[in-house]
């Protein structure tokens, strides 16, 4: 066991997954030489040589159909988008290509790659820097949809996704990169070596895809959140001592509905939290299948908790995002209701 | 039939990273004055060459030769240097006050200065640039206040862009500069577009795009050229080769092609390659091309060769990736150096001069900034009204975005 931040434990992932299967390769803008302006890839080209971790052209769509065509060979590539918001000129060979290969050639040909992308805001990157498109994966079938929420995850999910024989869209919650921001953004963050989610094993493992996890038990009221909306959640029931059940999604699709099901029937109250936009985002899915699977149990409307439907500001951030004091305005909501 | 071998997949590397010593020796520059200047209805496949060398106007010793000289009198130049030496002085106060926290993201243009100061000289009021972040020289050498500037890198209460946007995506549309997306690419087909719609329109204006050596890789660089290329639209394609793209050298975009340059040819466009730190150069060459696009001849491709001397932007240190020398290794100099230089050749500007005019630079520079420090800063002072966070999403704010602004407490 070791302490790792999610950035190391991404990075250990990609090197135990290199070192066990000669297939997986990697790369990406930046993340041959340097590393990644993240760092999640450093030292896996000096270990492994040029022609498994490589610098790519800037060009997304390149990147994502390269590593299609690398994948229909047989290869394992796990490919690095530098920005989620940088993944629009590949949204053409994702949603076409990738995500429907197998069905369209009836399995003759497969499509088994990981495409990585930093996700969220909150560290002032403006309107390019900062997006959750997570809906505008889960609408497309045939993708399947990973965001972890701390270091152990960020591991065995990844190993869990280069695993699977289908594309996996791996989210990464840069603002959780180095510890659990909890939304208080004029605190500091606990980095992940003084908490117990940095606790990695060096071994591989993994963490299957598809299974939710409880963040935090209770009774009063289900939170259903991902990524850093996970922590935020935690930091606002400990603040206005709600004894809410937080649920860590972990992946979106394919969605842990029993777990989902299970909470609310217990709870009879949920709230569905994420960064990205409230309209057509992820939260109407949940809100519509909580709806559907527990009517009968809830007593009072599903509130969602969302960014606002503008372009992520620059300055008015953390107007933007949905911080401690929304949630905490939604439990009142939920629980008088 | 040989037996057929493994194959090896080919990744360029750049010859020199940290700890190596830059070695420029490759670099073929051909002596200033040598490469000549075509007509501007040359016809494109005669003037193929112009790809594969580098045009040049000033010496070693400081004179400007050869057929693209003597466009600029000793005004425009001393103009000229004043611009590049404003701008590397705003560049180095607003990463100064990035650094103490003032804003969170700055790009600078140190190194480069002479490609976006020059060739706005080039252009007439009512063109268009679609820029990148890095030509921040457009707005300085077109007299946009840099108090305007500094406003919205501070995201402060006078930010014409009220805080939405990151630092250096200005947008001024009086001042021909298209807001700048930060997404790579994007906007180097929306200049043709734009160029387009002047002779759909009949009109008179022409228009500037700018990509970076890194970004010629993307997707809609193509889609530029072939729009550009098939309607002939009035625009000048600019690529700013300055050798690295954050951590990639500029072989990674480049690949087998000699040039970007040579990249026009495959479209037809006529191409040329400037000595990107020589402000005469770029100057001369820029005027050539909006000849071109004014008389209705169509695209010209520049390919700007010049050196990022500082990192990609303040979120990266370069010297992880590349020689801390390379940059006083650079074979083609300092642009202001040389600008400097040459008027005082010609017997236009003293050093006694430089050093008065640089104390001015120092002195405006610092009243813009205490007059945009005055409205605020992204730690302290006024901001722009989270309320207005919710403005020009559309031109009327649907229902559902006014009840979120209540929502918000706004």
């Amino acid at each position: 066991m070791a302490r790792m931040t999610m950035i190391e434990a991404i990075r250990n992932a990609h090197d135990l997954a290199m070192e066990r299967d000669k297939r997986v390769v990697v790369f990406g803008e930046d993340v041959g030489y340097f590393g990644g302006v993240f760092r999640c890839t450093a030292g896996l080209q000096k270990k492994y040589g040029p022609h498994r971790c490589f610098d790519a052209p800037i060009n997304e769509s390149g990147i994502v159909g390269a590593g299609i065509g690398m994948a229909a060979y047989g290869l394992k590539p796990v490919v690095e988008i530098q920005f989620a918001d940088y993944m629009y000129p590949a949204y053409d060979q994702i949603v076409s290509e990738a995500a429907r290969l197998r069905h369209r050639s009836a399995g003759d040909f497969t499509c088994s790659m990981v495409i990585r992308m930093p996700t969220g805001g909150g560290i002032f990157g403006g309107q390019t820097h900062s997006q959750s498109p997570e809906a505008l994966f889960t609408h497309v079938s045939g993708l399947k949809v990973v965001m972890p929420a701390n270091p152990r995850d960020a591991k065995g999910l990844l190993l869990a996704a280069i695993e699977d024989p289908d594309p996996v869209i791996f989210l990464e919650p840069k603002r959780l990169y180095n510890g659990p921001f909890d939304g208080h953004h004029d605190r500091p963050v606990v980095p992940w070596k003084n908490h117990e989610l940095g606790d990695v094993s060096e071994d591989y493992y993994t963490v299957p895809l598809g299974k939710a996890e409880i963040a935090r038990a209770g009774e009063a009221v289900t939170v259903l959140a991902y990524g850093t909306m996970v922590y935020v959640a935690q930091a606002a029931a400990e603040e206005a001592g709600v004894d809410a059940e937080i649920i860590d999604l972990r992946t979106l699709l394919p969605l842990d509905l029993d777990a989902i099901e299970q909470s609310v029937r217990k709870t009879g109250r949920c709230i569905v939290i994420h960064e990205a936009t409230k309209t057509s985002g992820f939260g109407a899915e949940l809100s519509a299948l909580v709806q559907e699977r527990c009517f009968y149990h809830l007593e009072a409307p599903i509130v969602r908790v969302t960014g606002w439907d503008t372009p992520y500001p620059h300055a008015q951030e953390w107007t933007y995002f949905p911080g401690p004091e929304r949630i905490k305005q939604a439990f009142t909501q939920v629980l008088e209701g | 039939m040989t037996e057929p071998r493994p194959l090896a997949l080919h990744v360029p590397e750049p010859g020199c990273r940290p700890g190596d010593t830059p070695d420029f020796s490759d670099f073929e520059i051909p002596r200033a004055g040598a490469v000549r200047r075509p007509e501007v209805d040359e016809a494109p496949e005669d003037m193929r060459d112009m790809a594969f060398s580098v045009v040049r106007v000033l010496n070693k010793a400081g004179e400007a030769v050869g057929p693209w000289a003597g466009i600029l009198d000793a005004e425009a130049l001393r103009n000229g240097l004043r611009h590049m030496m404003t701008l590397r002085q705003f560049d180095e106060r607003m990463l100064k006050a990035q650094r103490q926290g003032k804003t969170s993201f700055y790009v600078q243009n140190l190194g480069e200065e002479a490609v976006a100061c020059a060739f706005r000289m080039a252009l007439e009021d009512g063109d268009m640039n679609f820029p990148t972040y890095r030509q921040a020289g457009l707005l300085i050498a077109g007299g946009y206040p840099m108090t305007q500037m500094m406003n919205q890198i501070y995201s402060n209460s006078a930010d014409p862009l009220k805080g939405r946007q990151l630092p250096v995506m200005y947008s001024a549309r009086d001042h021909g500069f298209f807001s700048v997306s930060g997404n790579l690419g994007t906007q180097f087909i929306q200049a043709v577009g734009w160029a387009m719609a002047s002779a759909i329109s009949h009109d008179t204006r022409i228009a500037a795009a700018w990509i970076g050596d890194g970004s010629t890789s993307e997707n809609d660089f193509h889609a530029a050229m072939v729009f550009a290329s098939t309607y002939k639209a009035p625009v000048i394609l600019n690529i700013v080769n300055n050798q690295w793209a954050i951590s990639t050298f500029q072989g990674m975009a480049r690949g087998g092609a000699v040039t970007f340059a040579a990249r026009g040819h495959g479209f037809g466009i006529p191409a040329i390659c400037v000595d990107g730190n020589d402000y005469l150069a770029v100057h001369a060459v820029a005027k050539w091309a909006a000849e071109r696009a004014r008389s209705g001849l169509g695209p010209s491709l520049i390919e700007h060769v010049t050196y990022r001397a500082g990192g990609h932007s303040t979120s990266d240190d370069p010297s992880a990736y590349r020689s801390k020398d390379e940059f006083s290794a650079w074979p083609l100099g300092d642009p202001i150096d040389r600008l400097k230089r040459h008027l005082i050749t010609i017997g236009e500007w003293s050093e006694d001069r430089h050093t008065q005019a640089q104390a001015e630079i120092v002195d405006t520079v610092r009243s813009a900034q205490r007059e945009a420090e005055a409205n605020g800063t992204l730690i302290s002072g006024d901001k722009p009204s989270p309320r207005s966070m919710f403005d020009d999403v559309f031109a009327e704010m649907p229902p559902h975005l006014r009840e979120q602004r209540q929502e918000a407490g706004y």
